[in-house]
């Protein structure tokens, strides 16, 4: 045990020595919770907005002024014609047109009902849904409101029979994606940065000589491996913390369910990452090597972890997959504790599995981490 | 077993896929001797090391150090032994003491004793002005004799050195050499790779590896005159080159 205290006290030096070190691992991480929380948005804001007015009427103008008002278009050009438009497009000027046919306000007024066309840049198919969705609300908004107004001139007593859809968001009534990303986000870096530091430190002192002069010593392996990660567990479990309380301030997320509750949670989540890190470390013998399998397992890690995208939407094989994934867990837990405020038995699965994660990889990793070769 | 010899070696052998690094050696090294390891780069001499420290597991043969076997009880040789890598290996970023109160750690020595054998040791050396300085800005001499001495806290009955004074003036070189007389009239074994044949002379026996086999054995003063050679240079060119 005293052997343990000697490491640690070591590490901890050696970490608050390390100048450059010191700001990647507090000050990076929190500027990319700031910066990404902000930018990674799914909502769809200034689309390049164009129009064709084939008709030049007053319902078409008010029609074109309704893109006006809404937040989300620039309207930017007034294309005279479709080969104008369709060339714009294709040098990305606009991302949406909208062709108002001749006739448009007389055949709405006569046959109740009219066509128009829309042309959506796709290449970003997530965008353009989004899109196409936002065009389609302010043309209902505004055919429906026009009815009325006709459907008033000529007979007050038949009303157009609607259904109303009112949805109801729960756990994040406003939709708002910062509510969403953040505590994915806050996932993203403690993993990051634990993940890093863990793989590169033992093989730091592989590549300095040191780790053969700890080798000859009696020291045990579970000693050195303890007192080498406690160190990054704590630097984790602080990044917690900070990206906690920068997530209540700055962007007033709801913090509904229990904080011990997420704090156990982190404490056995970072003993898994701890562990991969080591396991890393052992089969390399350079940082760079470490670096750059921490980077590949990330990456998957990242983009399989229903973070930027629902695991519910992948294919079957896929769905597999993430169920080996470390990240999946937490982002599901922080997401169901700080928004819906899941207690111990609602994560209780994840818990599990992440315990029996944290066994296998940390067992892994002193069984692969050899004083003698 | 012979309680006087505390290294035993038997047909050690360290096989590389198909390389064979060290070749079926057999020696000893009795208590408190000074024992030089030589040969050429690449004859095997810090393989054959690396399996005496319990860091390289043995193809074949016997090995006893400090009165344990190599192949079973490693970690026990651990505790009776003291390493110095030809590669520097304290730690450049932390201080003078705490490298030695890090490494006493290790070997369990209580904080009382690690208090007092770093006063010691840092006298002895005279760094008490860089006592609280960071060990990478030391010249590499005094840091060589540092790590000499850190490799003694735990009072080893066996040190091992590999290369200690390469790339070291030859004042301090001088002066190493003083640390480990000290260190042999102490009572500890001192088994010490060189390639500097006047370090050789300093020895008390001298064993030569050529490629993987131990080609020679014996005191500096019987090896000159069985190779009818004027110092230990001569001695080594003539068998180095055979």
């Amino acid at each position: 045990m005293k052997t343990i205290l000697y490491i640690i006290q070591k590490e901890f030096k050696q970490i608050f020595r390390n100048k450059g070190m010191l700001p990647i691992i507090f000050i990076l991480p929190l500027l990319q919770l700031v910066i990404l929380s902000n930018a990674a948005t799914f909502e769809v804001k200034n689309i390049k907005f164009g129009y064709i007015d084939n008709d030049h009427t007053s319902t078409s103008r008010s029609l074109i002024e309704q893109f006006y008002a809404s937040t989300y278009f620039n309207v930017s050009t007034d294309f005279p014609s479709k080969v104008l438009a369709s060339e714009a497009m294709l040098n990305g000027e606009v991302d949406v047109i909208l062709e108002i046919p001749q006739y448009f306000e007389r055949d709405l007024q006569k046959e109740k009902y009219n066509n128009l066309g829309v042309t959506i840049n796709a290449i970003d198919g997530a965008a353009a849904g989004v899109e196409n969705v936002y065009v389609t609300q302010i043309v209902q908004r505004f055919n429906q409101h026009l009815k009325v107004d006709l459907l008033q001139v000529s007979d007050q007593q038949i009303q157009p029979i609607s259904i109303e859809t009112i949805p109801l968001f729960w756990y994040n009534e406003t939709l708002n994606y910062k509510t969403f990303m953040v505590p994915g986000i806050l996932v993203l870096l403690v993993t990051m940065i634990t993940l890093f530091l863990s793989g590169m430190n033992i093989v730091r002192e592989k590549e300095i000589g040191t780790l053969e002069q700890i080798n000859v010593t009696p020291i045990k392996k579970s000693q050195f491996i303890i007192g080498k990660l406690f160190p990054f567990w704590v630097i984790g479990m602080g990044l917690l913390t900070v990206g906690l309380i920068l997530a209540k301030v700055i962007f007033n997320v709801p913090m509904i369910g229990s904080l011990p509750l997420m704090y156990l949670y982190t404490s056995i989540y970072i003993l898994v990452i701890l562990g991969i890190g080591l396991f890393i470390s052992n089969f390399t013998d350079t940082q760079q090597q470490a670096m750059f399998i921490a980077w590949f397992f990330t990456v998957i890690f990242i983009l399989m972890s229903g973070l930027f995208t629902p695991i519910e939407s992948m294919p079957k094989w896929a769905q597999i997959v993430t169920e080996f994934n470390p990240i999946k867990y937490f982002v599901e837990v922080m997401r169901m504790v700080m928004l819906k405020g899941s207690g111990f038995m609602d994560i209780l699965p994840q818990l599990l599995k992440t315990i029996l994660y944290a066994i296998i990889m940390n067992g892994l990793a002193v069984w692969s981490y050899k004083k003698t070769n | 077993m012979n309680t006087n010899k505390v290294i035993q070696v038997e047909g050690l052998t360290k096989v590389f896929g198909d390389f064979t690094a060290v070749n079926a050696i057999t020696f000893h090294v009795k208590k408190g001797e000074i024992f030089g390891f030589l040969g050429a780069n690449g004859a095997g001499k810090t393989t054959a090391m690396k399996m005496l420290i319990g860091i390289s597991n043995p193809t074949s043969g016997k090995a006893n150090v400090a009165g344990y076997n190599v192949f079973t009880h490693a970690e026990n040789i651990k505790k009776n032994i003291g390493y110095m890598s030809q590669k520097f290996a304290l730690y450049d970023d932390l201080t003078v003491k705490e490298n030695i109160t890090f490494f006493g750690g290790i070997y369990g020595l209580s904080r009382k004793r690690i208090k007092e054998k770093s006063e010691v040791l840092i006298k002895e050396l005279g760094l008490e002005k860089v006592e609280n300085k960071l060990v990478g800005s030391l010249p590499l001499g005094w840091k060589q004799k540092l790590s000499f001495s850190v490799s003694l806290l735990h009072n080893p009955k066996i040190v091992f050195l590999d290369e200690p004074t390469g790339g070291v003036d030859p004042i301090t070189r001088r002066q190493f050499w003083e640390l480990i007389y000290k260190a042999a009239n102490q009572g500890t074994t001192v088994f010490v790779t060189t390639h500097y044949m006047d370090e050789a002379e300093y020895c008390d026996r001298v064993s030569i590896m050529v490629n993987g086999r131990i080609e020679a054995l014996d005191t500096p003063k019987k090896l000159k005159e069985q190779f009818k050679a004027e110092n230990m240079n001569d001695v080594f060119l003539k068998l180095a080159r055979e």
